[in-house]
């Protein structure tokens, strides 16, 4: 177990810096310099390179690289160039949103998605199959922004139940929980009809199953069956989708952050890659590719805690 | 949707006439588009800065009043020599910086040599090109002696860029901006908000709200949802023009529509083939629905020009008869120049004035026989391409500086004009002190540049803003861009 660990660290230290290397010159190619960026249309050509050589952007390519790569290594990662504020503390203030939204989107998908999907599995080819596979079809088909605003119209502008985005920090976690509830639900949504699906194929699979059929031979009924055996077998694709999930959900919120107009990761990319700063754009993409990373040794973990005989061949 | 939309705002309503008279209101929310990248208005030209600080934190030794007028700051008054070299301000007494700080006349001398220094990195430096030397001769009287009369120099003093800030605090105003005005900087949510309160210890008349937010709001749909929620009271530029109809039939809301300084343009590169011939940019400017783009691209929100200059200026010459709306004598003025099967590209950057504005515009060319080809560019690649490099036709921009008709008379600038003729004229402009006179100067600019068709004018930039209708003292027009909150206050 011990090297097993030690070998998937050094193959996540080699995928890090492999995407260190792409990052960094896949952006030096972007046209735009942030210097002018800053300085708009009356810049005068001395104060753009007053800028430049204050900002470091005047120094060779490799110095650059080595100087934004190497600080990484112990947790620098620069000083923004439109925000002039560590990018490490940009980062680290934005996770703080970006991630107990995820985790909470992620909750709910698993809370709704998993007991539909299995509710489906058990009631297979009944009317409670078709409607919640209906549903799910529903949930799938349409865009999060679009429930978003649905939720907003709702919630925020009639029934004034939760304010209409914004993020008032952690110091008030129950206001902060607040804010990030619709958000999170707008996430979660297609993400549970997705789940929901997964789980319900996947347990039907599951059901054909020697072991199971060995357990109806004993007297279980199908349902029992499926509770006590199906289940935790059945969980490991879903397992798998929502691995991917996650890092979709902490990338991908970008639209979703701008119609609550919530602090996070994704906002601050996007405003990073309109203004050119190209130093927290940079670091943002290397936390995903790092978040990616941790996710997938995650759930290579969560499978084998689940099925003992996955245990065995990763030992 | 619209019905669905209707219903809600009437349940809305319903619970907000019930409620009873609320308490006298002392604090505000503010809905900003942009987000400032930092809080210093002297190190980089993002108009967001000054949306924030501007007249509330940090104050210049003139300013800006709500009708464009240059009015004392914290300069009390100011004399001019007879040759209009040196300027002698009269810095106001008691003031003090928001760390407790008092202000000097030395502080002034620190910002400007700061801000006209070799290696500053001031957006707007040009304000300062004209001083040879800053000094300050007592406790509260700074000298400024010019290298050439600049009859612009109270007015460039009032930009965001020239305010007054402290040697202690200076490399620190970017996170922690401290000033003289009537708000003092309390908090910055990265992303979300700014918050300002009330400076007890002002100098001047004292603020009226006790305590202002900015949220940073760029999504429309959003800003809507916002403003219906009564999460935000006042929205100065309100990014969704479509839902202002609605707005405004919502007893809740006013809808405040005033002007500002964004000439809104179709810049052409006068070095390039066939632009450089004047009969081809005529023929282009006539080819030009004006009214079509303002109702096409802006809802109906933008007011015609002729020439780069603001309509609502006393100086204003209406010139846009000279480029009237004619596809025919556009056609015309092709075939004399010859030039038949014009191909010409257009770069848009992302604003919805120039994007759906362009797609307006290009279908207008076409109809007089000009093909192009559209090319949508972000913004920083607008900078460095159009901008930088001058590599384009044609582009869609809108030039947001106050009296930036100066920028003509630069023979390197992007669009590339600089005749000496305009240069003669701004030169005199720059000798002349007579209001009169400068006013009459400013006309032949703002002729010489139209009858020479530089670019093609099209609107005025309107400042389609939302409050709620018991505020009163927000700024109807932007003769800068700020959200001057001085004199902002509830009424019941």
């Amino acid at each position: 177990m011990v090297s097993f660990v030690l070998r998937r660290l050094v193959s996540l230290a080699v995928s890090l810096a492999v995407a260190s290397v792409v990052i960094f010159f896949v952006l030096e190619v972007l046209p735009g310099d942030p210097a002018r960026f800053m300085l708009g249309l009356n810049a005068s050509p001395e104060a753009l390179a007053a800028l430049r050589s204050q900002l470091g952007l005047d120094a060779p390519v490799l110095v650059r690289f080595w100087d934004w790569a190497g600080g990484m290594m112990h947790g620098d990662f620069g000083i923004s160039y439109t925000y002039r504020v560590p990018v490490a503390e940009l980062i680290g203030a934005r996770l703080w949103v970006s991630l107990p939204l995820a985790i909470y989107a992620l909750a709910l998908a698993m809370l709704i998605g998993i007991p539909l999907g299995a509710l489906a599995a058990s009631g297979r080819d009944t009317p409670v199959d078709f409607g919640t596979m209906g549903l799910a079809q529903v949930g799938i088909a349409l865009p999060n922004f679009w429930f978003a605003m649905l939720l907003v119209l709702l919630f925020s502008v009639t029934l004034r139940w939760f304010s209409s985005g914004g993020f008032p920090g952690w110091e008030d976690p129950g206001a902060a929980l607040a804010a990030l509830t619709l958000p999170a639900t707008a996430l979660a949504l297609p993400q549970a009809a997705i789940l929901a699906r997964v789980m319900r194929s996947s347990l039907i699979d599951t059901l054909d199953e020697d072991y199971v059929r060995t357990a109806r031979a004993k007297g279980l009924s199908r349902r029992q069956a499926l509770w006590r055996h199906a289940f935790r077998n059945g969980l490991i694709p879903v397992l798998t989708i929502m691995g991917l999930q996650f890092s979709f959900l902490l990338a991908g919120a970008i639209i979703i952050e701008n119609v609550f107009y919530l602090p996070g990761l994704g906002r601050l990319a996007f405003q990073a890659i309109s203004s050119r700063d190209l130093i927290v754009v940079r670091s943002v993409v290397m936390i995903l590719v790092f978040a990616v990373i941790v996710v997938t040794f995650l759930v290579d973990i969560g499978y084998a805690a689940i099925d003992p005989r996955l245990r065995r061949t990763v030992r | 949707m619209r019905q669905a939309l209707r219903i809600a705002t009437v349940l809305v309503l319903a619970v907000f006439s019930a409620a009873p008279a609320l308490a006298q209101r002392t604090d505000i929310v503010v809905g900003l588009v942009l987000e400032p990248p930092h809080l210093d208005p002297t190190s980089n030209a993002a108009a967001a800065i000054d949306e924030v600080v501007y007249a509330n934190v940090f104050e210049g030794l003139t300013r800006f009043a709500p009708d464009g007028q240059i009015v004392p700051g914290l300069a009390e008054s100011w004399d001019v020599s007879e040759d209009g070299l040196v300027y002698t301000f009269h810095i106001a007494q008691g003031v003090t910086f928001h760390d407790d700080s008092t202000l000097t006349a030395e502080d002034v001398v620190f910002s400007l040599d700061r801000a006209r220094g070799e290696d500053s990195v001031n957006a707007q430096k040009f304000l300062f090109d004209d001083i040879e030397s800053v000094e300050a001769s007592d406790e509260s009287t700074v000298v400024v002696t010019l290298a050439r009369p600049n009859g612009n120099f109270p007015f460039n003093m009032a930009w965001g860029d020239a305010v007054i800030v402290a040697p202690e605090s200076a490399d620190t105003n970017t996170t922690n901006p401290i000033g003289t005005g009537p708000f003092r900087f309390e908090s910055w949510r990265q992303g979300d908000s700014v918050t300002l309160v009330r400076n007890e210890d002002y100098w001047g008349e004292a603020a009226l709200l006790e305590r202002a937010t900015f949220r940073f709001i760029s999504d429309p749909t959003a800003a809507f949802a916002a403003m219906m929620a009564e999460d935000v009271d006042a929205f100065p530029v309100f990014p969704a023009p479509e839902t202002l109809i609605q707005l405004q039939s919502d007893p809740r809301f006013e809808v405040v529509v005033g002007t500002t300084e964004g000439e809104t343009i179709l810049a052409m590169n006068n070095r390039r083939e066939p632009l450089d011939n004047a009969l081809v940019r005529e023929a282009i400017a006539h080819a030009i629905d004006r009214q079509a783009v303002i109702d096409g691209a802006m809802f109906g929100y933008g007011t015609p020009i002729g020439t780069h200059f603001a309509p609502h200026h006393p100086a204003y010459v209406d010139l846009t008869e000279l480029s009237a709306y004619d596809p025919e004598r556009s056609r015309e003025l092709l075939a004399e120049a010859g030039g038949d099967d014009l191909r010409l590209s257009l770069a848009l950057p992302p604003p919805v004035y120039a994007r759906r504005g362009g797609e307006i515009i290009a279908a207008q060319l076409r109809a007089v026989g000009i093909e192009t080809e559209i090319v949508n560019v972000e913004w920083a690649q607008w900078l460095e391409q159009v901008f930088g490099n001058g590599d384009f036709d044609l582009t869609v921009i809108s030039h947001t500086e106050p009296l930036d008709i100066e920028i003509y008379g630069r023979e390197d600038y992007y669009f590339g004009y600089g005749a000496p003729e305009f240069q003669e004229i701004w030169d005199e402009l720059n000798r002349t002190a007579d209001p009169e006179a400068r006013n009459a100067l400013l006309g032949d600019l703002q002729r010489n540049i139209s009858e020479n068709f530089v670019n093609a004018y099209i609107f005025q930039l309107a400042k389609a803003g939302v409050e709620r209708v018991e505020l009163e003292g927000l700024w109807v027009n932007a003769p800068t861009q700020a959200t001057d909150l001085t004199k902002v206050h509830w009424v019941q």
